[in-house]
């Protein structure tokens, strides 16, 4: 996001939605490339999908800019946009055919005839829905009908493409095989794609880049390993994945390192943070990252000892709950790489839980 | 400003435009056939009738403005114990009935919706059916049934119910049942028992039976489940169905005119006959007026129920 | 369920007694249209007494010009009614579900549903001095066919904003953002996604506001004139005099119509959401 770069395809512009005293979104500004797979992520109430909305002009922003392929779209009322979106109850017509329903913008376009048969045949094909064609939406499975929505809100070739909830209707196995498959199917078709989901797991493997939203103002933006591995604050770092938090202070802060203490262990950060001494700070480390012994560890730094509370066996790996002398309750996730343990840990015992110094993250907000 | 804030604008008020065109069209329908009548017959009902037409209310003479307001009908209305008595009547009646429609309505509703939902569309359908049919025609069959010969006037002297009714001062004599309170109120319940029937089938029908469950499962007899859990969450189906019922019973005409008598006067037919028989219009107005007066408060329950049911679904 | 305890009353109880009740009810319901079929055939001048089973009462009516010229009036008002009823309150019910705010919104859905309680003496009196007070200050409308068709509609519009609101409250708000989405003017989205979704409640609205419409007595008693005296005023003065065979053959005519189009249309429907049920169900197991 440099000044003297050209501007990016789609341009969120500090977009601001007011409903009466509450902001929905605070002062929102995004830039997206042309051809990226960009997901907004948050809980319900976040304002993702009043931001969403505001793209496809079902309302409008009370101050701010959307700006798509150098065009302003205030104003411009959704049927005059050259966006199209997957709406998350997929919104099929109930009375019209599979084809009819891929069909209805063409017709809206003024497309002749044989140009709109030609390009519904083109999309049953790309969905693989080419022998459903004189169906009713009724007469789908969710996933077929999630395909026709698709087909559907790609037949007019649109700029920006928005899906809102994109997997939320379907159940979990259906939805790990579909991920992949919308996908493929939009880099195909190569549409830029705007989404707003609340489900972690479909931004990460769907989106390109993620921004992380709550009460109406975005968190952080970024891919989803930079917001997976450096979280930009606490909120991020708790609501992706599991994280252990513990609050403390900065206490030496050197060219290659800094030392935190907590109240059950210093912590020795390794790569690139700096802060003055005496800050409060919080220091996150993933369940994933952390060993457990029974022997304490080398050094003084980056190990707590506790009691196991509770071990949740999960086939690929095993998570124990160990309560430190705090009182703070660590996650640890080990994965399962032989069948056997020699010495296997149970319910009660005490050990020690460690780390490297480059696994853990400096938040300081 | 802008040109395309011009063009924001020009197409928001187009998007108004078509807008204030589905609320206004029947709005001003309403204002002009709804509203504008009620104001009308409220100035009528104080003016005064000059052989075939009314004096104007506003008159101007001699530099001077005058307002006339006639208020002797209301007085009338008043002082006379003939109205004060009809009117009365007509809520006892109206009351009566919907006490009844609700006394047989609530229990049929109820038994319709824990009827096998197979066959609830059916039972729904036959419900409605004698609603399609001309009410009129409905109300007209009771003169049949319950006259001299009557089916239902037999089965009634066979059953013995005549003494019980004549001793509860229903009915004139033993053997007769038409031109009584008994025929017109059977008469009026008859008639808008399915008006009780709809909204407490709808309303029970949606009610989650695995309350009941866990009434049961936390020790509540399923009688007591029923006024504990079942009666209060129908609450809404109650008053709307005894709105829809009692409502138009105070105001009936056609039903006394054909099953009631000389003694079960209604304001409907006071009503009807000052306007039609002594072309009294003024009279008939005031009469109209004090009519709704008495339904008002019903009236806004109605209307207050009615719309939160709306916003509810929405 | 725990199995102890049936849920409501005991299940032998709510089984029988509640067949009972139910059974009971409905004879209460149809008992007067079964008597009314059954005298339409009775050859017997007293009208309660049997007297052997004839058809003159039917030969009489296809003479009786007051009866057919009435029926057709009726059927001239319902039918305009049925399609202003159904126009304006679509119109209606979409303003009361679309539009959540503007001015005067509440007295305009209490003004929507008053007609449904409102005593139809007071709405034809209402409206009668109206029109009275703008005939004398235009000189029209003479009262007659058109002032009861605009009595019945105030009565019509009521009951069709009823069932129309109903129906698009039930619609998913997606599928016309969807339309618009693609590309359709508001009026589009109306005309090729809205109208056909709530078809079956237009038709519904329409049946019923004729059917009102052709039974009103009250409301047509008040706005008729000279000569245009609709069937059930017919009806109903004869009633008023007391029982008339004739009457017990109208009634026959029109009960049979009636029960033949409702069951009709209800088995229509029916049928057709059990075959929609059936093709959902198994294009859920075919994926």
């Amino acid at each position: 996001m440099v000044a003297s770069q050209a501007p990016a395809f789609l341009q969120i512009k500090d977009v601001v939605k007011d409903f009466s005293g509450v902001k929905a979104v605070n002062h929102v500004s995004i830039d997206i490339a042309k051809g990226e797979i960009f997901a907004l992520l948050g809980s319900s109430g976040c304002g993702k999908t009043t931001l969403l909305r505001m793209l496809a002009g079902f309302s409008s922003p009370t101050s701010g800019k959307i700006i798509l392929n150098g065009q302003d779209l205030e104003g411009l009322p959704p049927y005059l946009r050259p966006i199209n979106m997957m709406f998350q109850s997929y919104a099929l017509f109930p009375h019209l055919s599979v084809e009819e329903n891929i069909a209805f913008g063409l017709k809206r376009d003024g497309m002749p005839k044989d140009q709109i048969a030609e390009r519904v045949e083109k999309m049953l094909k790309l969905v693989q829905l080419g022998k459903y064609a004189k169906r009713k939406p009724h007469q789908l499975s969710g996933g077929q009908q999630q395909r026709v929505a698709l087909a559907r809100s790609l037949a007019k070739r649109p700029q920006l493409l928005l899906l809102d909830e994109p997997l939320g209707a379907l159940d979990k196995k259906l939805r790990e095989e579909t991920q992949i498959e919308l996908v493929n199917i939009i880099e195909q078709v190569g549409v830029t794609v705007v989404m707003v989901t609340h489900d972690q797991e479909e931004a990460m493997t769907m989106a390109s880049r993620i921004a992380i939203m709550s009460e109406g103002n975005i968190l952080q933006i970024g891919a989803p390993s930079e917001i997976y591995e450096t979280p930009a604050n606490r909120f991020v770092a708790d609501f992706i994945g599991n994280v252990n938090l513990m609050d403390g202070t900065l206490i030496d802060d050197n060219p290659d390192h800094v030392i935190v203490e907590c109240a059950d262990c210093k912590h020795y950060v390794g790569h690139g943070i700096t802060g003055t001494e005496g800050m409060a700070v919080s220091v996150a480390v993933r369940p994933e990252k952390i060993h457990v012994t029974r022997e304490k560890p080398d050094g003084e730094y980056n190990h707590v000892r506790g009691t196991i509370k509770d071990m949740v066996y999960f086939g690929s790996h095993t998570v124990y709950h160990i309560q430190l002398g705090s009182g703070l309750v660590f996650k640890i996730s080990e994965s399962n790489v032989s069948r056997h343990r020699d010495d296997p840990l149970t319910w009660g015992d005490e050990v020690w839980a460690s780390w490297t110094p480059l696994s853990q993250v400096v938040l300081t907000q | 400003m802008s040109p395309q804030a011009v063009l924001t604008q020009l197409r928001n008020s187009k998007l108004l435009s078509g807008r204030s065109a589905v609320i206004g069209v029947p709005y001003v329908w309403l204002l002009v056939f709804f509203l504008l009548p009620f104001l009308i017959v409220l100035k009528i009902s104080v003016s005064e009738m000059e052989t075939v037409h009314f004096k104007d209310l506003l008159t101007y003479k001699d530099g001077l403005l005058q307002l006339t307001l006639k208020f002797s009908n209301y007085e009338f209305i008043a002082e006379d114990p003939l109205y004060f008595k009809v009117y009365l009547a007509s809520l006892k009646y109206a009351a009566a009935t919907t006490l009844f429609c609700l006394l047989i309505g609530y229990p049929f509703s109820y038994f319709m919706a824990r009827a096998k939902p197979s066959i609830q569309p059916a039972l729904l359908m036959m419900v409605m059916l004698p609603f399609w049919t001309s009410f009129l025609l409905r109300v007209y069959a009771w003169k049949g049934l319950l006259g001299e010969n009557g089916w239902v006037a037999n089965l009634l002297e066979w059953l013995h119910v005549d003494h019980l009714l004549l001793a509860l001062g229903v009915i004139p004599a033993l053997g007769k049942f038409m031109n009584s309170p008994f025929s017109l109120v059977l008469g009026m319940t008859y008639t808008y028992l399915p008006f009780m029937i709809l909204p407490l089938y709808a309303n029970l029908a949606k009610m989650d039976l695995r309350l009941l469950e866990a009434a049961a499962d936390l020790g509540a007899t399923p009688w007591t489940a029923f006024w504990k859990v079942t009666v209060p969450l129908s609450k809404a189906g109650i008053i709307a169905g005894s709105m829809l019922v009692f409502i138009p019973c105070v105001g009936e005409f056609v039903i006394p005119e054909l099953l009631g008598g000389p003694e079960t006067l209604m304001i409907g037919r006071v009503l009807w006959d000052e306007f039609f028989s002594n072309n009294d219009w003024p009279m008939a107005s005031s009469v109209a007026v004090v009519m709704i007066l008495l339904i008002i408060v019903p009236l806004a329950i109605f209307n207050k129920y009615q719309a939160e049911a709306q916003e509810a679904r929405s | 369920m725990n199995g102890k305890k049936p849920p409501i009353f005991g299940d032998a109880f709510n089984r029988r007694f509640g067949k009972a009740w139910l059974a009971a009810g409905f004879a209460f319901l149809y008992l007067p249209i079964i008597a009314l079929v059954i005298y339409s055939f009775n050859d017997s001048p007293l009208p309660t007494t049997w007297g052997g089973f004839t058809l003159k009462w039917y030969g009489k009516l296809m003479h009786d010009t007051e009866m057919i010229s009435g029926f057709w009036l009726s059927l001239k008002v319902a039918f305009f009614t049925a399609c202003a009823s159904v126009v304006l309150g679509m119109f209606a019910a979409f303003t009361l579900v679309k539009y959540k705010r503007f001015t005067g919104r509440t007295m305009f859905s209490g003004m929507v549903n008053a007609p449904l309680v409102m005593p139809e003496v007071i709405v034809g009196l209402s409206l009668l001095l109206m029109l009275v007070s703008v005939q004398r200050w235009l000189g029209f409308p003479e009262r007659g066919a058109m002032t009861i068709w605009m009595g019945h509609l105030l009565l019509g519009l009521a009951y069709a904003t009823v069932v129309i609101q109903a129906r698009l409250q039930d619609l998913n708000p997606q599928i016309e953002e969807a339309a618009m989405d693609l590309g359709a003017k508001p009026h589009q989205v109306f005309f090729l996604v809205t109208m056909p979704m709530i078809g079956q409640a237009l038709a519904s609205a329409w049946l019923l506001t004729f059917t009102l419409s052709l039974d009103d007595v009250v409301l047509s008693a008040f706005l008729s004139g000279p000569g245009s005296t609709t069937m059930p005023l017919v009806i109903f003065s004869r009633a008023r005099l007391g029982l008339n065979p004739s009457v017990n053959a109208v009634a026959t005519v029109i009960i049979v119509v009636v029960c033949i189009a409702v069951v009709t249309a209800s088995y229509l429907i029916a049928r057709a959401e059990r075959q929609r049920a059936r093709e959902m169900a198994a294009a859920q197991r075919a994926s």
